[in-house]
């Protein structure tokens, strides 16, 4: 019973989702092999093969994953509506595939760095649901104390490194993060995701020019969802291959709603990366929101569109069918395993409620970092700097 | 104990209430340096490492390297650069440097010459021209426990780096929560030379004072050269260092000890009693100059060189403002949005009653730097008008 909640990654990692009492379903950690929905294409790289090897323990962890992503996602629109989160809330509902199978691909050594749709890649890299709604709400509990907001989410010790605002200035910071594991002889990788909107951004080519000329464990991973906020890639990008536009640094384009498809182009990508340097991940995916909750998200595309997607490629219908294909688990276990994490949700969302906002004196904390030489006087120094033992 | 010892050094009175620091962030740094000093016998107790220059020195560059036990050693600034940069690459095996043409070539102004020899191309790096990309590599090297200097060839060039300076190196450690530090450091020559030009003429100084969490600090001799160098890497903080191209062939005799220069104090260069003069980086010098012109004419000006731009070291400038009570501040930025705008309103704010008269700024026009010698030498302020101004404050 127990095996079903641990996951085959190792290091500290226990998210409290996985602390849910286990179900009588399959936990089996027999290997199956199943077929990605499509096959790999490639860029100056062999592709991995189709077949991706999994678990019925897996299967189950990526349904019950994604479904609190979804779920969370989903409350986070009516918080947002209720005004009890404001600014800017960029959901990530229909990509939860890419988060949940980056993360079976790799460890909490390997490091991830993304940009503002960051709620879900947080809670894969074992944030709790508390910390992540008491942020969008502002509150003391919050992952980044309330400070930072949706758009700023970030796990030093899962090295998750978040959570960035201005569109691809995450990526050389991406690029400076692998730098760091080649520096110190880390052999892991750094995955710098960003969108077909960011694709256009200068310093991507600037910082992938740096990773190949210095083989950098550098991955860089494309969400491609098709639109620039309102801008359809194909009005954006006179070359909307964003697999290939890495030029002399291979590239795989992947179906970024099949989770198994993701999992395995991010082993094959992190096992590429720690030996030759930079490899270009494209994400075909789609998101069924706006580009955030101020936009309606219908003005650039139809609803037909949108539901179409939702027909055929949801990431979690994909694996629900799995299940059932391999009798893991009945309709009615996994119905309950949804009122059991909507009611998850929910309690999450009543205690991070509950959560104070951030005092006053927190707006002046954490703008230096206290050390050496760098308390900062006013105009009657009151401390006085000790020598250096 | 170590106080006094630091004392020996710059004639430093008030030290004896030091409290010692509690466990910071860097214990297992400072082992580092301790066990340094345990194989490389730099010396007795690492604890005499922070020189003061408080207001109550009688310091100048004389008693710096004269209260030096084994006599000094003469140097340019940028090789007071260099050494502080080899010293604490010694030390610390995370501090790398980044920058155009810092290995191979050794550095356009030689700060870094000989450096990529002695440490490798994986310490010593040279990066293709992207300001913008490498600046945000080094800050996320610094968020994974690296402690990069980034070098901009001319501070000019670092505009393009503008937003991974001001968002994420400066803001990441607030928004993340206090999770992440970034100790880069940044630095680069700037400022008027000699007919660079309007775009190799740059005083960032100006653009970069409103981003919070970043600190800036502007050398001007040799001797706080090194020191603030050796200060800024060793920051936990992000760290700006302005140097000057027209400073880096200044000549002074430096100790031979170890010692580091606060990041936030200012420096006592003459003191006086008339008026005080605040400048920093090359504007130091026609000051200096102006006040030959005015000691000869029987006036007494305070010059301190503020060294901090962010923070400014009030407790200083107000000990200064306490008992002069007349204040010129002489820049080299442009007078809209420049520093000396800023250090008005703060000496307003905090020491209106002290004044006597009005504070004068006297700052570069706010004109593109042109190429002609005569223009250009207009822009900047030149010593005739420090004196002009001082006697002018002075009625």
């Amino acid at each position: 019973m127990a095996a079903a909640l641990l996951r085959r990654i190792p290091a500290a990692r226990a998210p409290a989702m996985a602390l849910m009492a286990a179900r009588p379903i399959s936990d089996s950690t027999a290997a199956l092999t199943i077929e990605t929905s499509v096959p790999f294409t490639s860029h100056l790289v062999d592709p991995p093969s189709r077949d991706v090897t999994t678990t019925p323990a897996e299967l189950m962890t990526f349904f019950r994953d994604m479904s609190v992503m979804r779920r969370m996602e989903i409350a986070a629109d009516s918080l947002y509506k209720a005004k009890l989160i404001r600014g800017f809330c960029h959901l990530y509902d229909g990509q939860e595939a890419v988060a949940v199978g980056m993360e079976a691909a790799i460890t909490r050594g390997d490091s991830i760095i993304t940009a503002y749709r960051d709620h879900c890649t947080y809670l894969a890299r074992g944030g709790d649901l508390v910390s992540a709604f008491s942020e969008l709400m502002g509150r003391e509990a919050g992952c980044s104390r309330g400070k930072g907001g949706s758009m700023h989410f970030y796990k030093k010790d899962a090295n998750f490194y978040g959570g960035h605002g201005i569109v691809g200035a995450q990526v050389p910071l991406g690029c400076g993060l692998a730098f760091s594991q080649k520096y110190k002889k880390e052999d892991t990788a750094t995955f710098a995701l960003y969108g077909d909107g960011a694709a256009n951004q200068g310093q991507l080519f600037e910082a992938l020019n740096i990773s190949a000329l210095w083989k950098l464990p550098a991955i860089l991973v494309c969400e491609n969802n098709h639109y620039g906020m309102g801008t359809a890639e194909w009005r954006a990008a006179k070359s909307p291959a964003y697999y290939k536009r890495g030029d002399y640094v291979p590239g795989l384009k992947v179906d970024g709603m099949d989770v198994l498809a993701v999992k395995q182009a991010c082993r094959f990508a992190k096992e590429h990366a720690v030996v030759n340097g930079p490899i270009v991940l494209e994400m075909d995916t789609y998101r069924y929101h706006g580009h955030s909750m101020s936009d309606p998200g219908s003005t650039y595309r139809t609803r037909d569109e949108i539901s179409g997607v939702r027909q055929e490629r949801d990431p979690i219908e994909r694996v629900r069918k799995l299940i059932y294909a391999h009798d893991l688990a009945t309709p009615a276990e996994l119905k309950d395993m949804e009122k059991e994490i909507r009611k998850q949700v929910d309690d999450a969302i009543a205690k991070a409620k509950e959560s104070p906002m951030p005092d006053t004196s927190e707006l002046f904390t954490n703008v230096y970092k206290k050390g050496f030489g760098v308390e900062s006087f006013g105009p009657d120094r009151k401390e006085l700097r000790a020598t250096l033992p | 104990m170590a106080a006094a010892a630091s004392s020996a050094l710059h004639g430093v009175g008030a030290v004896a209430s030091a409290k010692p620091r509690s466990a910071a962030p860097a214990v297992a740094r400072r082992s580092v340096r301790v066990a340094a000093a345990a194989k490389g016998g730099a010396g007795p107790a690492r604890g005499r490492l922070v020189a003061r220059n408080a207001v109550a020195a009688k310091a100048d560059e004389a008693t710096a390297a004269a209260g030096s036990k084994s006599g000094g050693h003469e140097l340019l600034l940028f090789e007071a650069l260099r050494e502080a940069l080899i010293e604490e690459m010694n030390l610390d095996p995370t501090v790398c440097v980044m920058g155009e043409d810092v290995g191979h070539y050794g550095g356009s102004y030689k700060v870094t010459k000989g450096l990529a020899e002695m440490f490798g191309d994986l310490r010593v790096l040279d990066t293709p021209i992207a300001e913008n990309s490498f600046t945000g590599m080094g800050v996320g090297a610094a968020m994974k426990g690296l402690r990069p200097v980034v070098e901009g060839m001319n501070m000019g060039f670092l505009l393009l780096a503008y937003n991974q300076i001001s968002n994420n190196c400066g803001m990441l450690h607030y928004t993340s929560g206090g999770q992440f530090k970034i100790p880069i450091v940044i630095r680069g020559p700037g400022g008027v030379g000699r007919q660079l030009g309007a775009e190799h003429s740059q005083r960032l100084e100006s653009y970069f004072q409103s981003i919070p969490g970043l600190q800036m600090v502007a050398c001007s001799t040799p001797y706080n050269a090194k020191g603030l160098m050796k200060a800024a890497i060793r920051s936990e903080n992000p760290v700006v260092l302005f140097e000057h191209v027209l400073l880096y062939n200044l000549k002074e005799k430096i100790p031979d000890e170890e010692y580091i220069c606060c990041l936030e104090e200012a420096e006592m260069v003459r003191p006086g009693e008339h008026v005080t003069i605040l400048t920093y980086s090359r504007m130091r010098y026609h000051v200096m100059q102006a006040a030959k012109t005015l000691v000869n004419k029987g006036y007494d000006p305070e010059v301190i060189d503020i060294r901090s731009l962010k923070p400014f070291d009030l407790h200083t400038i107000g000990n200064s403002i306490k008992k002069t009570h007349r204040v010129l501040i002489v820049e080299e930025c442009m007078r809209t949005g420049g520093i000396g705008a800023s250090l008005r309103s703060a000496i307003i704010d905090n020491f209106w009653d002290y004044l006597d008269a009005p504070i004068m700024c006297l700052s570069s026009q706010d004109v593109p730097t042109p190429y002609a010698s005569t223009l250009e030498d207009a822009t900047v302020v030149q010593p005739a008008q420090i004196v002009a101004a001082v006697e002018q404050i002075c009625q």
